[in-house]
């Protein structure tokens, strides 16, 4: 601290400081601490706040302990993001790998600037580019129906429609940091491992994939955390049996007017993101800096 | 598509010149080209889909069927005040986020870079955290300590919502440029009698000037693509895309799809040029 002001001095210092205070206090640490007390306290009528009625308990999340459909919808999220996560971790790795060690320099660069553009295209628009493709008279279903592979148009919005929505919003999430860190593998140590007779598989095993493990986390991490809290794919591409756990959040807020409950909801899937975060580090042995990168 | 020769491959075709070896070193690889056009057709196709949709005269935008071919929906979006509206909104929200995430990024960075690895590392875990937040807490939270305030959800909260986590990545840009930043010039200007504020301003800001670029530039890409974090906080307001996503709802016309088609356009122009300036500066080498 004492070095800032005497590398900037005492004006430019403290207006550092200011601003860094400004930023972690009032945006970051003051709403997280007030969405806890509105997720401990009971929803009342103005007329009761202060009273005896007035004091911190946990009823709002043993609500969603004791909710069925909310618990079903909870899990549901949980264990459906985690199957988005090994989907396109299965799909990328393949592809992660041919662009860091086997393509030319050329179609590497090629094929990075191919998957830039969807990466940066907004992923409202990527769900409504998967709205329009598995509409009912859609062109999936006619496409289908033409090769005579069904015979009757499928109602694809549900749980299949949001499941591919996300695989195709995230995939890069989880494809961009394997690449990276495969990139900085030396490919002396592939050759030499083949050269010793390793077969494929345990290259993949011994090798690779020890050294790709923070961008595999990274990517494993990414795409876990999306998923769970998407909104606009289950909004779009679900049906009423598929709702997501984020949408019991938002009606809380929106339409059951139940701010404390959808609080306290909202803190439950902050926490499962931390844990998932502290799980993913310590299981793939790296720390927070090489995730955030 | 260019595959580099295996040097297996070239080993056993040039000892033994068998063609079933051959075939069987070249099987992989076909394989795996196929997978590489299928995976290449999964991303674009449905972008494909949903931009051709636009020219097609059906009220639904789809591409069976072909009802005819016709521009109409580009003056359809183009007479659509609601989009303008929205759009504007967006832009705002934009430079708003910018003008607050940019220096507190900054001084994030600056700040965390002057203090020791013990508390370095803790405040470095405190300000990434944001990133490792669901989108949909940050909004909530934002909106129930304003609501406390007595400040409702608008184009404020939505402004402070985005900028919360967006300032993360700012801070994380120019730390990575600060890492590679030599002291000596500062301590060479200060031996030259440059004021400390001299220094900021001519050494230090110069310096960091192409993340800064870089990092308004995500800056402005991530406010104008939020959503999540939007939804929460947005009030009555209608930035572009919560009304993309109305649209879905209350009426979805290939207009939308002429705007999407727009917004990708710009998009390729602008990977293609963030790409050049990336390459040119790459070129150069740092100073």
């Amino acid at each position: 601290m004492g070095n800032l002001f005497a590398r900037f001095g005492t004006g430019l210092g403290a207006l550092i400081v200011g601003l860094v205070a400004a930023w972690l206090v009032s945006m970051v640490l003051a709403p997280n601490l007030m969405m806890l007390d509105f997720s401990l306290r009971p929803n009342l009528m103005p007329a009761q706040i202060g009273g005896l009625d007035d004091h911190y308990t946990l009823a709002n999340f043993a609500a969603l302990a004791g909710d069925p459909v909310h618990r079903v919808i909870f899990l549901k999220t949980i264990w459906a993001s985690a199957l988005v996560m090994v989907t396109t971790l299965a799909v990328t790795y393949p592809i992660a790998y041919w662009m860091a060690k086997v393509a030319s320099p050329r179609a590497a660069a090629l094929a990075v600037m191919a998957l830039i553009i969807p990466f940066w295209i907004n992923e409202v628009l990527r769900t409504l580019a998967w709205y329009i493709l598995l509409a009912f008279g859609g062109p999936l279903n006619a496409a289908l129906l033409w090769l005579g592979i069904i015979d009757q148009p499928v109602r694809w919005f549900g749980d299949f429609g949001v499941l591919a929505g996300m695989v195709y919003a995230y995939i890069l999430f989880m494809l961009f940091p394997i690449y990276n860190s495969i990139s900085t593998l030396d490919t002396v140590q592939i050759e030499a491992a083949r050269n010793l007779g390793a077969s494929t598989p345990r290259i993949h095993w011994r090798i690779v994939i020890p050294h790709a493990k923070a961008g595999i986390a990274t990517g494993c991490v990414f795409t876990f955390m999306l998923a769970a809290g998407s909104y606009v794919a289950p909004a779009l591409l679900g049906a009423p049996g598929s709702r997501w756990f984020t949408e019991i959040i938002y009606n809380w807020f929106f339409e059951g007017g139940n701010w404390n409950r959808g609080a306290a909801y909202a803190l439950v899937l902050l926490t499962l993101y931390m844990l998932v975060v502290l799980a993913t580090l310590k299981l793939f042995r790296v720390n927070l800096a090489d995730v955030a990168k | 598509m260019t595959v580099r020769i295996e040097t297996e491959g070239v080993a056993r075709s040039a000892a033994g010149r068998d063609w079933t070896a051959k075939a069987a070193a070249l099987l992989p690889r076909i394989i795996f080209a196929g997978y590489m056009i299928l995976f290449f057709t999964y991303l674009f196709l449905p972008l494909v889909v949903m931009g051709a949709a636009t020219f097609n005269t059906s009220k639904f935008p789809t591409v069976t069927p072909w009802l005819g071919t016709t521009l109409d929906w580009f003056s359809a979006l183009w007479s659509d005040q609601a989009m303008w509206r929205a759009l504007g909104l967006s832009f705002l929200i934009a430079l708003a986020v910018i003008a607050i995430a940019l220096p507190a990024g900054t001084a994030a960075a600056l700040f965390l870079t002057s203090l020791q690895p013990r508390a370095r590392t803790f405040l470095y875990a405190f300000m990434v955290s944001p990133l490792l937040t669901p989108g949909v807490a940050i909004g909530i939270a934002t909106l129930v300590l304003w609501h406390q305030l007595g400040v409702g959800g608008g184009t404020f909260l939505i402004v402070l919502a985005q900028a919360s986590f967006i300032t993360s990545y700012v801070m994380l840009m120019v730390v990575a440029r600060l890492q590679r930043f030599d002291r000596v010039q500062e301590e060479a200007a200060a031996g030259l009698g440059a004021s400390r504020f001299m220094i900021f301003r001519r050494i230090l800001l110069p310096y960091l000037r192409p993340s800064l670029l870089a990092a308004a530039f995500i800056a402005f890409l991530q406010s104008f693509e939020n959503y999540n974090t939007t939804l929460f906080v947005r009030g009555t307001e209608t930035p572009l895309t919560v009304y993309i996503a109305t649209k879905v709802r209350t009426g979805l016309t290939p207009a939308v799809n002429a705007l999407g088609l727009i917004l990708i356009g710009v998009t390729i122009l602008a990977a293609i040029a963030i790409e050049i300036v990336r390459r040119r500066s790459a070129g150069r080498p740092v100073a």
